[in-house]
């Protein structure tokens, strides 16, 4: 009885899609970087891509949050083509972290608050409860005493969870981390990863995630995802309760991006339903 | 001494702290995004536009404006041409307006050129007074209503475009808002100098602030400080006071960095 419930629950929300695409291509100066690419992420997923630079994972990634537009092909935020796509705010983006100039005078406060500003806030006063949005997010990075620190002043892991708590600002659904631990030490890498993990699994966010890191995949999923050869093959990590859901669709929705990834011998992709 | 007192002296301090707030607001989103040279752009060309101004009998200004906006959007198409050599666009840009101006100088007669280049402040008319006036309001208000907007623009582009903000609109309205300032500010401190007035502040603020809000007040109280004590230092010795502006302002940089030097230190 008490599973049969479990089942009609978890089973209504994993078949809600976060992303998909349909036969997506994207070329540059007549170079195909994906061609017809077809995969869904669910709700609750967590997509990790890595691959060699040039293998178009972020390409892919930028054309999901709409940096980028397809050559062919539909993409579909939360059911909705992406081009008409207005709820930006369920979605958290952490871009690469060293695309800001470290002397850029804005204290970890005022970065972490601006993840409110977006199309919805134009015009709108800067409420109280938005400051306790703010401060929550830094509490829950672990980062609150840095709170009035230059963000340039920071270490690039501290900058990493300030990012994140901007992105976990708006209390997100989707969280899409491009490179998330690029250039940073691998000790503080495993807390990051760490961290994500448990928001994974205790909050019901939905990730997708691009490295070119084997190890930040390692630390994630564990040794039995890299082969002998010290290369990843596409793994899902199950957990037990959502075991049925995970068998019918993870598998089948990335089939697709697991294909087209492999074929190019440079991406491999890690899924994991938690 | 009396000179401080003369109604030409008091109409060049009102011009001189209207522009002592703008051109060093919009200074600073330029500079955090990178873009210091295009104020030193927009002018040159504008100064194409004042020369037209005069040749066909239109306000020189308003020409000015209309040139310099037209620049900012060439360059905006230019660097989408070159991508990364970016820069170029702005070279090309910018001799393309001095040639012009050169041109058109040569064609007209009786205009007094080093006026426009180097400023001249104490010949303000009230028109130039109200346009400036205009010119501020609309900055101050923009500015006002949008500053977090233009924070998370000028901090992270992709950020904001994935927040669902109109890139391309905050992107013309900076474009717009800085020509409107350097358009009006050319009279002041002239073509060549106005892009002092918007980096040098913001070069200060990159020192001393901490957070972009102190950033922001760090600019205007440079900025009108250089205006007054620059203006009154001009009038009483008879200097340009364009150029007693920018090298006060280069003083301030410069102490700043003497002083930060000395902090880390540690003394």
């Amino acid at each position: 009885m008490g599973q049969s419930n479990s089942n009609t629950s978890s089973s209504t929300s994993c078949h809600q899609e976060v992303i998909s695409l349909e036969n997506v291509s994207f070329s540059f100066q007549q170079q195909a970087v994906i061609s017809d690419l077809s995969f869904a992420v669910k709700e609750r997923d967590f997509i990790g891509l890595i691959g060699t630079n040039g293998a178009g994972k972020t390409t892919l990634l930028r054309m999901i949050v709409g940096l980028l537009k397809p050559t062919s092909g539909t993409i579909r935020l939360f059911g909705e083509n992406v081009n008409e796509f207005k709820q930006w705010e369920r979605i958290g983006y952490v871009p690469q972290k060293n695309n800001f100039n470290p002397l850029f005078p804005a204290t970890v406060h005022e970065v972490v608050m601006s993840g409110l500003y977006g199309r919805n806030k134009i015009f709108k006063k800067i409420s109280k409860a938005d400051y306790k949005k703010s401060d929550d997010a830094l509490l829950a990075m672990g980062i609150f005493d840095l709170k009035d620190k230059r963000i340039g002043q920071l270490s690039g892991g501290q900058q990493q969870r300030v990012f994140l708590a901007r992105a976990l600002i708006n209390n997100p659904s989707l969280l899409i981390l491009d490179e998330p631990t690029k250039g940073i030490d691998t000790e503080t890498q495993e807390s990051f990863f760490h961290m994500i993990k448990h928001m994974h699994q205790h909050h019901n966010i939905t990730f997708l995630m691009v490295s070119h890191d084997l190890d930040m995949i390692r630390s994630y999923l564990g040794e039995q995802a890299a082969d002998q050869n010290g290369k990843l093959k596409f793994h899902i990590k199950h957990s037990h309760e959502t075991q049925d859901c995970v068998e019918n669709d993870l598998t089948h929705s990335l089939k697709g991006l697991r294909e087209q990834m492999e074929s190019r011998k440079e991406v491999v992709l890690i899924g994991d339903r938690n | 001494m009396e000179i401080v007192t003369s109604e030409f002296f008091q109409r060049a301090l009102i011009g001189g702290l209207l522009i002592g707030v703008t051109a060093p607001l919009m200074g600073l989103f330029l500079v955090l995004r990178r873009l210091s040279m295009i104020g030193d752009t927009l002018s040159h060309v504008s100064i194409a536009g004042v020369a037209l101004g005069f040749l066909i009998g239109v306000y020189p200004v308003a020409m000015g404006l209309v040139f310099a906006i037209a620049a900012s959007f060439a360059i905006e198409k230019l660097r989408k041409a070159y991508k990364t050599y970016a820069e170029l666009s702005i070279a090309i840009i910018m001799s393309g307006g001095v040639a012009l101006a050169s041109l058109l100088f040569s064609m007209g007669k009786n205009i007094n050129v080093s006026s426009y280049l180097f400023g001249s402040i104490f010949t303000l008319n009230s028109t130039d007074l109200y346009v400036i006036g205009a010119v501020t309001v609309v900055v101050l208000i923009a500015i006002r209503t949008q500053v977090k907007e233009l924070f998370l623009l000028t901090f992270d582009e992709d950020a904001a475009a994935v927040s669902g903000l109109p890139v391309k609109f905050y992107n013309v309205m900076i474009s717009v808002l800085t020509a409107l300032v350097i358009s009006v500010s050319i009279k002041i401190v002239g073509a060549l100098l106005v892009s002092a007035l918007l980096t040098i502040p913001a070069a200060c603020s990159l020192i001393v602030a901490r957070s972009f809000k102190q950033s922001v007040i760090t600019v205007v109280i440079i900025g009108e400080l250089a205006v007054v004590i620059g203006l009154l230092i001009a009038g009483i010795w008879n200097l340009a006071p364009g150029g007693t502006i920018v090298l006060l302002l280069i003083a301030v940089l410069l102490v700043l960095l003497a002083f930060r030097r000395g902090v880390r230190t540690g003394n």
